[in-house]
């Protein structure tokens, strides 16, 4: 019998940034031993343990060696987590480097203490999505905000506040970085112009938040960085290796000649096309598993090896080819290839196995003969088999499979009977 | 140190490398004026910026030095296609509001399109009817697309994510199977590469590799410094083709998750992309009303496809199967039919009433789907 935890932590045990947080934490104990807190006279009262912005500011400065816009960053960035809370405009949950007063969170507050969910938090998040969808709720959310509402009848005061502040506080804390250009405000109002070319430079106290990319002047704004990486590639770019215009326009040429005659549009189909004659037995004729296939068909066959593996019944047509031939196990491997290459990812693992079995562990039923590197390549990789793990034994199989039995293929008596086989239906004369 | 503190509290997850022009970081608050920076740092961004652009003529000259005919000169000898006359076939009707995209299905009869009046209809093109009409959850679709195996489709749009339905779920209702979301822009462009692959392209200038299954994204391919509005699959399915608001067209290797190739050129938004044919050439259509001919393996743009009474952008294009034509579609509610090797106009497929938004050719290349923000689709043949 097993034991479980009366709780379920339900996933709590993996939160995000939790690792950075925990970092964070760290620094903050030393800030709080560090920047001095002391007694604000505010008219005739006084509010105890309160620091200022800018002694904060200046021990991050001082701490992090960075400068001063930096830790402004980083203490609103401590501001808008909830380690240090501003006392006097607490709707703005920014840091400003000046004399505005400041108080450390307590660590039962902190966000790395990884609380269990508990009911209250979902009546809280039920409460929040009533106001949000103005009472619509889904019928089982209903049903349990009903129950919750009757089981924790005492405190639904609290859970219904706690619902508004947090509901409000949503955008408070999720407000995009200062200075920076916020998707909202495209649109019709345009409070920001997407296009201008503002340079970034805003004075420091504006709320309105300022365009940083447009399409136009990029290079004011690329940050040093990316000058290197650019420029790498630019490198890389000019040692790629290119083909003379003339030999791919005439490659260009040559396929669209080629493929002249089978192009709908500009030349009539046999029998009749479907779309004009409203007969279908164009696509009868063509169908995958027909015994008998079009003379076009058979055509394109020939055009290359691509085409004729693409089209599953020359595939077929192949096969019997290689049969006859006993090299069947090309074929096979490519194919068994493309199954790994876009099947499930559950079953990758068993595939990788069946086929380092039957077709390269030595000795294998039907193994394939390729080089030695490419092979040591692929059985080392099969330890860890992923989808492309077959991708250089496929490709040099294909390229054997392209430069010699293909040729062979389009000489050999199989094709030659298929092409006499082939139908060449009259076409329709309505 | 100016960008490591900033990385304690926001997570950039990216595990491709990208062409160096990280977009991304555009999105952080980095303070990024020169003015921040100490004299020595300005020098030295001085020195970068030189580099870069003699690099950048170094590229241009290379491109110079591999032009050794022009495609006027090498399809000189080409007979001229003749006018090229298609009529519409069948009008399928059904959508209540704008039709933003559309993508036929592998076997060249059934085609998926998405309103937004909140539905993704899959048509049986010739007998018009709707074998499956879905309702979407967010009515601000932008794209569609059709898996190659025929079990799924995906649409997405303003909501940010891509949704993924089932088309032959076991009691036969057509469910949710995945929501995609991780994108911080709208979905401008989707297309599969099997049952458990799809490659999406977003507003917030990033194309992301998915995995289906776990709904997890396995590669980001971040490069483009303006929203990517459309991608293309390379017929091998090992490359794809991103084009974007910063007027630049990206291959990208799907399995090195690198930008291999850009291309520059145009002088407005790239709205549409595609493939030529045999997969090493590629077609773009902008906002400047033109499209270009870029060819993959020598690096450079072959061919513009302009003419003075067109004034309008181009919003979708298609090439016809053997890559003779190209049939491009634009604001002016007109469908222009180019031919490629000559680059003149050789037909127009005026039908609609409002602006063309999105056009594909089935794979048997029969028939040209249309479709249009007057809320019809035409099949052209």
């Amino acid at each position: 019998m097993t034991i479980r935890r009366a709780r379920p932590d339900r996933v709590q045990h993996f939160r995000p940034r939790m690792h950075c947080l925990k970092k964070l934490e760290a620094v903050v104990v030393e800030m709080q031993s560090g920047v001095k807190g002391s007694e604000q006279k505010l008219n005739v009262t006084t509010i105890p343990h309160v620091i200022t912005g800018k002694d904060i500011i200046a021990w991050i400065t001082n701490k992090m060696k960075s400068t001063t816009e930096e830790s402004e960053a980083f203490g609103t960035m401590l501001v808008a987590y909830g380690y240090i809370y501003p006392l006097q405009n607490h709707r703005k949950l920014v840091m400003c480097n000046d004399s505005s007063l400041y108080r450390f969170q307590t660590p039962y507050f902190w966000p790395t203490q990884k609380w269990v969910a508990v009911d209250s938090d979902y009546a809280i998040y039920l409460a929040k999505r009533n106001i949000r969808k103005k009472g619509m709720l889904e019928p089982y959310e209903q049903a349990h905000y009903n129950h919750l509402h009757e089981w924790l009848n005492h405190k639904w005061d609290f859970i219904v506040m706690q619902a508004t502040e947090q509901y409000k506080a949503y955008w408070i804390v999720n407000k995009p970085p200062r200075r920076t250009h916020s998707a909202m405000h495209n649109g019709l109002e345009l409070l920001i112009d997407p296009n201008s070319d503002e340079v970034c430079n805003p004075c420091r106290d504006s709320s309105v938040l300022s365009s940083s990319v447009c399409a136009g002047s990029l290079l004011q704004k690329i940050p040093f960085d990316t000058y290197r990486r650019m420029n790498l590639f630019y490198q890389q770019a000019i040692m790629s290796s290119k083909v003379k215009s003339s030999v791919s326009l005439g490659a260009l040429n040559k396929y669209v000649a080629t493929y002249k005659n089978h192009d709908p549009f500009l030349a009539p189909c046999l029998p009749s096309n479907p779309w004009l004659t409203d007969n279908d037995t164009y696509w009868t004729l063509n169908m995958r598993q027909v015994e008998v296939p079009t003379k076009m068909r058979v055509e394109r066959w020939s055009f290359s090896l691509f085409e004729l593996l693409s089209d599953l019944r020359g595939r077929d047509d192949f096969k019997v080819f290689l049969k006859k031939e006993f090299s069947g196990e090309n074929l096979a491997f490519w194919e068994a290839a493309e199954e790994l290459k876009w099947g499930t990812a559950s079953s990758m693992t068993s595939k990788a196995e069946t086929i380092f079995k039957t077709f390269l562990a030595p000795g294998a039923p039907r193994w394939i003969n390729i080089d030695g590197r490419t092979m040591g390549l692929t059985v080392k990789g099969l330890d860890h088999p992923h989808r492309y793990v077959l991708e250089a034994a496929q490709t040099h199989v294909f390229l054997l499979m392209k430069k010699d039995t293909f040729f062979r293929y389009l000489k050999s008596p199989v094709y030659k009977e298929i092409q006499k086989k082939a139908l060449n239906p009259e076409p329709h004369n309505f | 140190m100016l960008l490591c503190l900033h990385i304690w509290f926001l997570e950039v997850v990216s595990n491709c490398s990208d062409d160096g022009s990280h977009a991304k970081d555009h999105h952080l608050s980095l303070p990024v004026s020169t003015g921040d920076l100490t004299t020595s740092a300005m020098g030295e961004m001085e020195e970068l910026r030189k580099e870069m652009e003699n690099l950048k003529d170094q590229i241009t000259a290379a491109r110079k030095t591999f032009q050794d005919s022009t495609l006027q000169e090498a399809a000189a000898g080409v007979t001229v296609v003749g006018r090229v006359q298609l009529k519409t076939r069948k009008t399928l009707r059904g959508h209540l509001a704008k039709i933003y995209a559309m993508h036929w299905g592998t076997d060249s009869t059934l085609c998926v399109s998405a309103s937004q009046d909140g539905k993704l209809i899959v048509w049986d093109t010739i007998t018009t009817n709707k074998v499956n009409a879905i309702p979407l959850k967010s009515s601000w679709v932008m794209t569609c697309a059709y898996a190659p195996s025929g079990n799924l489709v995906a649409c997405g749009g303003l909501d940010n994510m891509c949704s993924i339905y089932n088309l032959k779920g076991k009691d036969g209702n057509v469910k949710v199977m995945r929501e995609l979301a991780a994108h911080t822009g709208y979905l401008s462009c989707c297309r599969f590469l099997s049952d458990t692959e799809i490659i999406t392209s977003s507003g917030d200038c990033t194309c992301v590799l998915w995995d289906i299954e776990t709904g997890t994204q396995k590669t980001v391919f971040a490069g483009h410094q303006g929203d990517a509005m459309s991608l293309g699959v390379s017929p091998d399915f090992k490359f794809f083709i991103s084009g974007a608001c910063d007027f630049t067209a990206k291959l990208w290797d799907i399995r090195e998750a690198e930008c291999r190739q850009t291309f520059g050129g145009h002088e407005s938004d790239i709205n549409a992309i595609g493939f030529f044919p045999n997969g090493n050439a590629v077609i773009t259509g902008s906002d400047d009303a033109t499209c270009k001919l870029y060819d993959l393996r020598a690096d450079q743009e072959l061919l513009t496809y302009q003419d003075a009474s067109i004034m309008c952008g181009v919003t979708s294009l298609a090439p016809s199967k053997s890559g003779r034509l190209l049939l491009a579609g634009h604001d002016d509610f007109n469908v222009n039919i180019w031919d490629m090797l000559k680059a003149e106009r050789v037909g127009v497929l005026a039908g609609h009433d409002n602006r063309v938004s999105c056009i594909g050719v089935s794979s048997d290349g029969m028939a040209c789907c249309t479709g249009s923000w007057d809320s019809f689709l035409k099949i052209w043949n």
